[in-house]
């Protein structure tokens, strides 16, 4: 029985390019997100992986409303958020974190741990002030720091565990949605294994959903529930997380998944792998047709013709190319 | 004689809240050519291990405490500013992980890129031009005459990387020192640039050292592997020793943590407890408190990095004692 969260219908945001220094003139625009559509699950996890560069970022920045969106709708529990005033999104703010991709910038430089950790509790009057300190000595042992680096600045924490503290403030306000943008790429395995676990548990006790932004693909399947593949600003293939990477349908897919490293020396140094030619193209005049087709192994004259839809492949799986069936 | 010989290196932060030795006694060596890995806990010391190295350890509140550093002949941490300039920058250089908070985001690339060339070489601006075109072509930038003048936010992510890669490389460095170079980057991307710095490598001879959380990555990459834990190498082998008979109990556990080795839909494999505090004194061995086979010596006998087998250095008592 769906039970959609949040509903994504066709999403585009668009960056305006300025150039000149004194008389600014639009040189052109950056369609970083262009026509996603998408919902996610109350108590779901959706991966969310791709190119450098191909948009998911922006994606989230966009569900967040931190960046104008330039079409579409972006609906949180029936509200439509991309219509609603700034204190119905100050309200959904609550109910939805993101947690972000670099700690470095994400954090406060001033703040110290306990801090950081207290302003959203104290704000959201989440707790009465007396119980403020234990509420965040537990939130930090959730995320596997000791409660006793309270008093200590970000800048005196390595930077996996400047990614933790980012978590237990996404964490606090308790929210039905967290967008993780990167979250567990600077941790050492084992710790990105309790961030993981720890997600997993908090999305089952608590129902709650999450969007988890990764460019480690084994990561990704193991967490996921399902998985969309982004490329250049649109979802190419979409489906169930262990299926979609064990059997990639999209040559994007194929590609990302044949270029996952194995913790395996004599595999890795032996196997083959669909080396991708070219660059990204740019978003800014991205190629006709699907804009994958300038690096494609399997590209034809027709791919250069029609922007291929997203369409389903099977009643599990949506891919988005027109050689498919061929291929 | 080595490349780099590293011996006792200690750098502690002197901090309001007590002393914390990040780095605490750290041996290690690196051959012309060789690619040497550091993996291990988040906070275990290896950016500050070469930091130290770079000298770039903020000072205040860092402060190397013991330690040589000896790379071919100049021992780096006590070396006149002098001697450090010419090595530093030029045959020793460094890229980071975030190439958006290295790059001067005011600067045209062009000015970025040929800095280097322009301190350490005598060499007109031309030239280095020319010399920055070419670096930025062998990093697979196409159009470098036009992209050489881009201000960073014009290029992607993965880009940006490689500019940071072409950067580091433009002096033909005998040492790369790369700190988490990939994390930000898809695979794809991660393959190209993994590629291009093996390619690198062997037309220059360069020796490499390279950071990561990803044992996938070294697997790929490395000659050898470091296992850093609480500011001290708990084990080194060469990479297939490492991942196919890993000895210390720390490895061995990292090892099961890889996601990519686990059943989904199963709990993680994580290791239970929490890094010791490094600014209090620890008895014995650091993982202990962890450790699914400590024994009561191991809480109070320091272990010392031993070796194991000829080239296969491990610091566990029980391993040395040929108890597990
Ligand atoms: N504020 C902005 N102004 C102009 N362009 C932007 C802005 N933010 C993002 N972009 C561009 O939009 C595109 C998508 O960027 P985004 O950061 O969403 O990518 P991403 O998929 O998150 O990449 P990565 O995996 O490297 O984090 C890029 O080409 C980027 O340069
Ligand atoms: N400027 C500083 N002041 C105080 N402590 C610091 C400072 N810089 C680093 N440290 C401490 O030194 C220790 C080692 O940090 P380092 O950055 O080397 O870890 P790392 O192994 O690179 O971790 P990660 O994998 O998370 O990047 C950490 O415990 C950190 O808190
Ligand atoms: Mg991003
Ligand atoms: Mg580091």
């Amino acid at each position: 029985m769906p039970d959609p969260i949040l509903e994504l219908r066709d999403v585009k945001t668009y960056f305006p390019i300025h150039r000149g220094f004194f008389i600014k003139r639009q040189a052109g625009t950056v369609k970083a997100v262009d026509g996603v559509t998408l919902s996610v699950q109350r108590g779901e996890v959706l991966g969310l992986v791709g190119e450098s560069g191909c948009g998911k970022s922006t994606l989230a920045r966009t569900i967040m409303q931190l960046v104008p969106t330039t079409g579409g709708t972006v609906v949180l529990e029936g509200k439509n958020l991309t219509q609603g005033s700034a204190t119905e999104i100050r309200r959904t703010r609550r109910d939805m974190q993101m947690v972000f991709q670099d700690p470095y910038a994400s954090l406060n430089p001033r703040m110290t741990v306990f801090a950081t950790l207290a302003e959203p509790l104290i704000v959201h009057r989440v707790c009465p002030r007396g119980e403020v300190t234990t509420r965040v000595a537990r939130l930090m042992e959730t995320v596997g720091l000791a409660p006793r680096f309270m008093q200590k600045y970000p800048h005196e924490f390595s930077g996996g565990q400047r990614q933790r503290i980012a978590i237990a403030r996404a964490l606090a306000l308790e929210p039905k949605v967290i967008i993780a943008d990167e979250p567990v790429s600077a941790l050492d395995v084992s710790i990105q294994a309790q961030i993981l676990n720890l997600l997993a548990e908090l999305g089952r006790k608590m129902n709650l959903s999450l969007i988890f932004i990764a460019h480690d693909l084994s990561v990704v399947k193991h967490i996921s529930d399902r998985v969309a593949v982004m490329y250049l600003g649109k979802i190419v293939e979409l489906g169930p997380a262990v299926d979609v990477i064990e059997r990639p349908r999209h040559p994007y897919t194929r590609a990302l998944v044949s270029a996952i490293p194995t913790p395996n020396p004599d595999l890795e140094r032996t196997r083959q792998r669909i080396v991708l030619a070219g660059d990204p193209p740019s978003p800014i005049s991205p190629p006709a047709g699907c804009a994958f087709h300038p690096r494609c192994l399997y590209a034809r004259e027709k791919c250069r013709l029609a922007i291929p839809s997203l369409v389903a492949d099977s009643p599990t799986r949506e891919v988005a190319c027109v050689r498919l069936a061929e291929i | 004689m080595s490349l780099l010989t590293v011996k006792d290196l200690r750098t502690y932060f002197h901090t309001r809240n007590g002393v914390y030795r990040a780095v605490d006694g750290v041996d290690f060596h690196l051959e012309r050519g060789e690619t040497l890995g550091i993996v291990g806990e988040s906070g275990s010391g290896k950016s500050v291990t070469c930091y130290s190295i770079m000298g770039l350890v903020p000072q205040p509140p860092g402060r190397i405490e013991s330690g040589t550093a000896m790379f071919d002949g100049v021992d780096l941490l006590h070396c006149t500013p002098r001697e450090a300039r010419a090595i530093r920058g030029k045959r020793v250089s460094m890229i980071f992980q975030d190439p958006m908070t290295s790059l001067n985001p005011y600067l045209r690339i062009s000015e970025q890129l040929i800095e280097p060339l322009l301190i350490h070489e005598k060499i007109s601006k031309a030239d280095a031009l020319q010399r920055g075109r070419e670096a930025l072509e062998a990093v697979g930038i196409n159009d470098a005459a036009r992209r050489i003048h881009y201000y960073p936010h014009e290029f992607s992510g993965g880009m940006r990387q490689r500019v940071m890669i072409a950067m580091a490389l433009i002096t033909k460095p005998e040492l790369l020192i790369a700190d988490e170079p990939t994390t930000a980057l898809d695979v794809t991307v991660q393959a190209q640039i993994l590629e291009l710095i093996k390619k690198m490598q062997q037309e220059l001879g360069m020796a490499v050292i390279f950071i990561t959380h990803d044992l996938g990555v070294v697997s790929g990459l490395c000659d050898r592997v470091m296992v850093m834990y609480a500011g001290r190498i708990v084990e080194s082998a060469d990479t297939r020793t490492l991942f196919y008979q890993p000895k210390h109990p720390y490895t061995r556990a990292l090892h099961r943590s890889i996601p990519s080795l686990q059943a989904k839909g199963r709990e993680l494999f994580t290791i239970p407890g929490m890094p010791p505090d490094v600014s209090k004194p620890i008895a014995g061995c650091a993982f202990a408190p962890r450790c699914e086979f400590a024994a009561d010596r191991c809480l109070l006998t320091d272990p010392p990095l031993a070796e194991w087998q000829p080239g296969h250095r491990q610091a566990c008592l029980r391993v040395q004692a040929g108890e597990i």
